[in-house]
């Protein structure tokens, strides 16, 4: 589906609006964007020949270690950092074809928070969060309306007169949040927006950025490189390294069955499901295989855990199954299962309980057979 | 009144020259000052604004005041004073007294007073011009809510020094017709009248601990 930038193109994106499921319209579209830096030893390649796609409503991760390029992208959708190269399509517009005038229209339609708040230190809370409002000339009353709605949200009422300097970094962010979202946004862009924070206070925050995506239904961009925040509240993440996209998915697919060997990287900082291949690697007696068993790894979700896989296994294909490693984890509200099992009886059988498993819908990989020594 | 006219019989003799010459000294400084503040801090905003990397980048503007605020803060006070008689004749019609110092007064007091508005405005946090421009904040709008607004403890600060400093180039220009109470202290001392060239240097320490702690009060008022 493509949404062009022009005036025609436009109107049949308004039609489009009215005809399709919303989760069907593009609410950022990044083609082919690139931005390099000039620095004293040379260019850098921020980002490099991006496109991306992020739904309207969705939560987008976009994952990667510091340098991958993630912040310049993100800087690259509101046009902070203005891209060499490419299109950035935003809720049907080229923001690369506006005016100055018309680009600070639509910035206010993307509200961004930051890794350090950024907060205007000489105002209060309050006057922090009607800021937005009060460039927008919007009277006082309306003003005052929503802050206080805003402030009911992010639960702090009460601390309305304080400075920023008299906050915790969570309630600062939440702040941050308010004001991001006083202008009644279409996307929340988040640039790292829970790395400063303690892994409780993270866990608050994605909380909220979760309600405020379902109640506000404000499409989420979030940058990180933790993949925990992920894990916690993306719909879908793309993978950054060396600036440009290496891989990118839904959330529970890309758990699943990562691709890209950073990407496997990231995964394992979630759980730890993969000590198991340094366990073969140093032939620990849990892992030893007689010749008739192979070491097999199940991956399901909670679509086929109904049915009794394992029980079924036994019956009909006569093959034993001992678990030595079992997990669940809840990956954006849906459990994934891994298990690591030893899987005993002859190849054929093993083979055919295999095809049943991936028939299914569970993700199979054999680590390791049995041999006759 | 007897060991007054003992210790200082010039102080006593001239006493009545005093209040004009403080007054003459007050009005300069308020004068300049304010002058030079609302002046500096435009250059000061333009210079930040235009810088590169800055909200509204443009080189050449940028290139022209930078080079200008230098070229002014390098020529010496009191040769800046006849460099600009012409000045002051054009303006004033004069070269002496409150008027004919305002001219080399304002002209030398502003490049220091940009400079230090700049670097009051460049300590603010970059994020938060960026999170202002992010909210959708026109360039004008980030001035006066940010640039302005942010860090007014710093610009206190940069006054705060400008106007001390101003209080030196007031004595200065008092020595070349300006009056004022540099001019006493100069005028008297060199006729080995010393006792009012102390009195002097201690009215000068006054005004300038007044001002010095209006600042670091209003400093105090304006951080959060």
């Amino acid at each position: 589906m493509k949404i062009g930038g022009n005036a025609n193109s436009l109107s049949s994106y308004r039609w489009m609006k009215v005809f399709f499921w919303k989760g069907w319209i593009n609410m950022i579209r990044l083609e082919h964007v690139t931005k390099s830096f000039q620095t004293k030893d040379g260019e850098v390649h921020a980002v490099k020949d991006v496109s991306l796609e992020i739904k309207e409503g969705q939560i987008y991760g976009i994952i990667g270690f510091s340098g991958a390029g993630k912040s310049t992208l993100v800087r690259c959708i509101n046009l902070l950092e203005r891209p060499d190269d490419g299109k950035v399509i935003f809720d049907g517009k080229d923001l690369l074809e506006l005016s100055a005038k018309e680009l600070r229209a639509e910035r206010q339609k993307m509200g961004m928070i930051f890794q350090h708040f950024n907060l205007l230190r000489a105002k209060t809370i309050y006057e922090n969060i009607a800021m937005p409002l009060r460039m927008m000339k919007k009277d006082k009353k309306e003003i005052d309306k929503k802050v206080m709605e805003l402030l009911e949200l992010i639960d702090l009422v009460e601390r309305k007169d304080s400075y920023p300097s008299q906050l915790s970094g969570g309630q600062k962010q939440r702040v941050a949040i308010a004001r991001a979202l006083a202008s009644d946004p279409k996307v929340l862009l988040c640039d790292e927006a829970t790395s400063a924070l303690d892994p409780q206070t993270t866990q608050s925050i994605l909380k909220l950025i979760k309600k405020v995506n379902k109640e506000m239904k404000i499409t989420v961009v979030m940058i990180t490189h933790e993949m925990l925040v992920v894990k916690e509240i993306c719909d879908r993440v793309a993978v950054m390294e060396n600036g440009r996209v290496v891989e990118k998915n839904d959330i529970v697919p890309i758990f699943i069955e990562p691709i890209e060997e950073i990407t496997k990287n990231f995964i394992n900082t979630t759980n730890n499901s993969n000590k198991i291949n340094e366990l073969i690697e140093e032939k620990h007696p849990l892992t030893q295989l007689n010749p008739n068993q192979q070491l097999v790894r199940l991956k399901y979700t909670s679509n086929n855990t109904k049915e009794a896989i394992i029980s079924e296994i036994s019956r009909t294909y006569n093959v034993d199954c001992s678990i030595i490693f079992g997990n669940v984890e809840v990956i954006k509200d849906s459990p994934l299962g891994t298990l690591v099992t030893v899987f005993t009886g002859d190849d054929e059988n093993i083979r055919k309980a295999l095809e049943f498993c991936k028939k299914e819908g569970v993700y199979v990989e054999v680590m390791k057979r049995g041999h006759i020594d | 009144m007897d060991i007054l006219i003992e210790f200082i019989p010039n102080v006593v003799k001239y006493a009545h020259q005093f209040p004009k010459a403080i007054l003459d000294t007050l009005l300069m400084l308020l004068y300049s000052g304010v002058i030079s503040l609302v002046i500096g801090l435009i250059f000061g905003v333009i210079v930040v604004v235009t810088r590169k990397g800055g909200i509204l980048e443009n080189k050449v503007v940028f290139f022209i005041l930078d080079k200008i605020i230098n070229l002014f803060r390098s020529i010496p006070f009191i040769i800046l004073i006849p460099m600009l008689f012409f000045l002051s004749r054009i303006i004033f019609n004069t070269t002496i007294g409150i008027s004919g110092a305002l001219v080399p007064l304002v002209v030398g007091t502003i490049p220091f007073m940009a400079r230090q508005m700049e670097s009051a405005m460049m300590e603010i946090d970059e994020g938060i011009v960026e999170a202002a421009i992010s909210m959708g904040m026109s360039p004008m709008q980030i001035i006066l809510h940010v640039y302005l607004r942010e860090n007014v403890p710093g610009m206190i600060r940069g006054i705060t020094i400008t106007l001390i400093a101003l209080i030196g180039q007031i004595a200065i220009v008092g020595a070349v017709g300006a009056g004022g109470l540099g001019d006493m202290a100069i005028r008297y001392g060199q006729r080995y009248m010393y006792d009012i060239t102390y009195t002097v240097v201690i009215l000068i320490l006054i005004i300038i601990s007044v001002i010095q702690s209006i600042g670091n009060k209003l400093v105090d008022k304006t951080t959060h």
